[in-house]
């Protein structure tokens, strides 16, 4: 009668991690199902915020950057070109933002239950995604509004989407293990949201970006995972300018870096988390 | 061959105290770059800067025991002998330091009643979450739904969420779930010392059905009488180490012949609270009065000073102290309002002075709860503190004390009069 034995040795590491992340999956799905009902309780409008947010966005950008920078696609309406860069960037923003902060809000579940830690951040992630594809509907909208046709090309969003999937997952995989111990990061978060939206190109495009600036500057600038999500989606609607081949390259390249080694960091890490949070 | 479920191979659990961030229950980041910058500085100290500051601990140190399928064992030990980090070790979730852990079967720790409970989610979704939580399938729990929400008796409030529930609806509805798992191996921490007698007797009752149903438990509690009734086999655990296994009987003799060994002041901070409390007052400290070995003679009254911290504005805010007998049976509850009323209470540091009157306790031992009150609700709960121990003394032995039984020597008031005759 030798089920399921488990071994547990000190300084091991587990060899059925990625069983057991199979095992928990239904909670996984709870977490995540709890935190998508619980996001809008209690509001009057209610999932109308995951709208407004981007909305709002969109609006202040079209208004002010439109006078500053002028038209800068010749393919697609600004407020498009606005909307392309806000959706992917709300999601990446949002969901790094909650992942970061998910194993301290979750405190009390770390120190009484066992399961695979890394459902935590990520059921954080897939509520930030629900968000997205509630809001793509303003995508949809404002093409319907300008008339974008769509061409093949839009087939490819999911792709790009499930780069700002693994790079926000990524970084918030480690800024949730960092914070578990440096309570620091929780200041440092709301920062690299604001900082983001500046560094990105939400309220301008690449190429003007490339058109302005040297070459170092501008292969810096690929450094950021979200310049070939954004480009992406702007190429994806139909805006030629926005092809940038070395930021995909290197997005292709930093973002699984991203990812994998904040696997790595939040596995080493772990462990511990029960005692110190 | 053995034929053990659980098997604990010389396992040790180590923690660091940082005494410099006493009081901090976080790194920040900055102390860790100072620290780094001051080595830098001073190459000579290097690694010895931190020398003062941390220090060793180990919680659990060569632990071992073997549990076999179907057994019941009472886990019993005083507080800080490592009974919960023992719980953690086998619930995985923490990793031991040293050793090994051998679990057959599937584990499921009961170490909080409604962990992952949702305030915003109504009950029938909280029963799936916490079930969830717990390990249980959705076909499991969809098919113990119905016995779980007649367990917990709130079939009324089945679509409120638990936020409105009473303190007492949510305790049960919390336990109903985890009494119908049906792990190999449950592993259990103190969850009975909540609710109401009857909810308890009931708990109790579901628990011997656990066991008897060839599952193997493992119970951690103060309560001798229910661990004396769940368990027949016991582990005393004295300052991280295995005391002493063997029948209930003897473990429980062996656990109360242990003397006290507690600090003066008793950290609350980090101590077990079963119960969901609002914490906008927080228990921090208790020392006896007047003792540092938390004992008095029999004839002295305990006098207790509580340490508290309050956070807001507390309006009827009030301390609940309650004695209780070291096998868990309730002496006596005293409230603060019976004497005291305190109108309005601003956030700050405050002491409060306890202290009995009006009677003696027996000489023996005996353990103190906690806990803290407002009109908003329960502020903070500790049902076990500490213990303390009534020394036989000169009065008791005039009193005469061991020839009786009963717990309290009141002052009663006695007059003899001689008898009138009747009828005149």
């Amino acid at each position: 009668m030798l089920m399921n034995e488990i071994v547990i040795e000190a300084g091991k590491t587990e060899r059925h991690y990625w069983v057991d992340l199979w095992r928990y999956r239904e909670l996984f799905f709870f977490l995540s199902w709890r935190d998508l009902l619980v996001r809008y309780k209690q509001t009057v409008i209610g999932l109308l915020w995951a709208l407004i947010r981007p909305l709002l966005i969109i609006v202040i950008g079209t208004v002010i950057f439109s006078k500053l920078t002028g038209p800068s696609s010749d393919t697609l309406p600004y407020p498009v070109l606005i909307c392309a860069a806000t959706l992917p960037w709300q999601f990446f923003a949002s969901a790094m933002a909650e992942a970061s902060n998910s194993l301290i809000v979750n405190a009390n579940m770390i120190s009484k239950i066992y399961f695979p830690r890394l459902i935590v951040p990520a059921s954080a992630v897939i509520v930030s995604f629900s968000d997205l594809l509630i809001s793509l509907v303003i995508l949809a909208g404002l093409m319907l509004w300008y008339h974008v046709m769509p061409t093949w090309r839009l087939m490819t969003l999911p792709l790009f989407t499930l780069l700002a999937f693994a790079a926000s997952f990524g970084v918030g995989l480690w800024l949730s293990a960092l914070n578990v111990k440096f309570r620091d990061f929780r200041y440092i978060i709301p920062f690299i949201v604001q900082f983001g939206i500046f560094v990105s190109p939400v309220f301008f495009t690449t190429h003007k970006f490339f058109e302005k600036h040297d070459e170092w500057a501008c292969r810096i600038y690929d450094l950021n995972p979200m310049v070939a999500v954004i480009d992406g989606y702007r190429w994806a609607l139909g805006d030629n300018a926005s092809f940038n081949e070395i930021g995909l390259l290197t997005s292709l390249v930093v973002t699984p870096l991203l990812l994998f080694s904040g696997v790595k960091y939040f596995r080493a890490t772990e462990k511990a988390f029960a005692d110190i949070i | 061959m053995s034929d053990f479920t659980i098997k604990a191979e010389g396992l040790g659990k180590k923690y660091f105290l940082r005494h410099q961030a006493a009081g901090r229950q976080y790194v920040a980041l900055r102390d860790v770059l100072t620290e780094k910058a001051k080595s830098l500085f001073s190459p000579g100290r290097g690694a010895s800067g931190n020398r003062n500051t941390v220090e060793e601990f180990w919680a659990l140190k060569d632990v071992s025991f073997e549990v076999k399928q179907g057994e019941a064992v009472g886990i019993i030990g005083r507080n800080g002998a490592g009974k919960s980090t023992l719980l953690k070790l086998l619930s995985r979730i923490t990793e031991p330091t040293k050793g090994r852990i051998r679990l057959r079967g599937r584990v499921a720790s009961l170490l909080e009643v409604g962990t992952g409970f949702h305030p915003e989610l109504t009950g029938r979704e909280n029963i799936f979450l916490n079930g969830a939580v717990l390990g249980m399938a959705r076909a499991e729990i969809k098919k113990k739904f119905d016995e779980i929400v007649a367990f917990a008796e709130v079939e009324k409030f089945l679509d409120t969420p638990v936020k409105r529930y009473s303190s007492g609806m949510y305790m049960r509805l919390a336990f109903a779930v985890a009494a119908h798992l049906e792990p190999e191996i449950l592993i259990v921490d103190e969850v009975l010392a909540v609710g109401d007698l009857e909810f308890q007797k009931k708990c109790l009752g579901k628990m011997e059905d656990v066991s008897k149903g060839g599952r193997t438990v493992l119970f951690v509690s103060h309560n001798m009488e229910a661990v004396r009734r769940m368990c027949p086999r016991g582990i005393v655990l004295n300052q991280g180490k295995v005391e002493m296994v063997g029948s209930i009987k003897e473990a429980i003799d062996c656990y109360l012949k242990q003397k006290a060994t507690q600090n003066p002041i008793v950290d609350l901070s980090a101590m077990f609270r079963p119960l969901p409390v609002r914490l906008k007052a927080r228990l921090n400290t208790v020392r006896m009065a007047g003792t540092d070995d938390w004992s008095v003679a029999y004839g002295e009254q305990p006098k207790f000073e509580v340490d508290l911290t309050t956070s807001a504005t507390l309006s009827g805010f009030e301390l609940v102290t309650c004695l209780l007998t070291i096998t868990g049976t309730e002496i006596t509850t005293s409230l603060s309002t019976h004497t005291l009323t305190l109108e309005k209470v601003e956030p700050g540091n405050y002491i409060f002075d306890v202290r009995y009157e009006g009677w003696h306790l027996m000489p023996g031992r005996y353990s103190l709860r906690l806990a803290l009150i407002s009109t908003a609700g329960g502020e903070d709960y500790i049902p076990r503190v500490c213990e303390f121990e009534v020394r036989s003394s000169d009065l008791s032995a005039k009193h005469q004390t061991d020839r009786f039984e009963g717990m309290l020597v009141p002052t009663v008031q006695y007059n003899l009069r001689p008898k009138k005759p009747e009828g005149l």
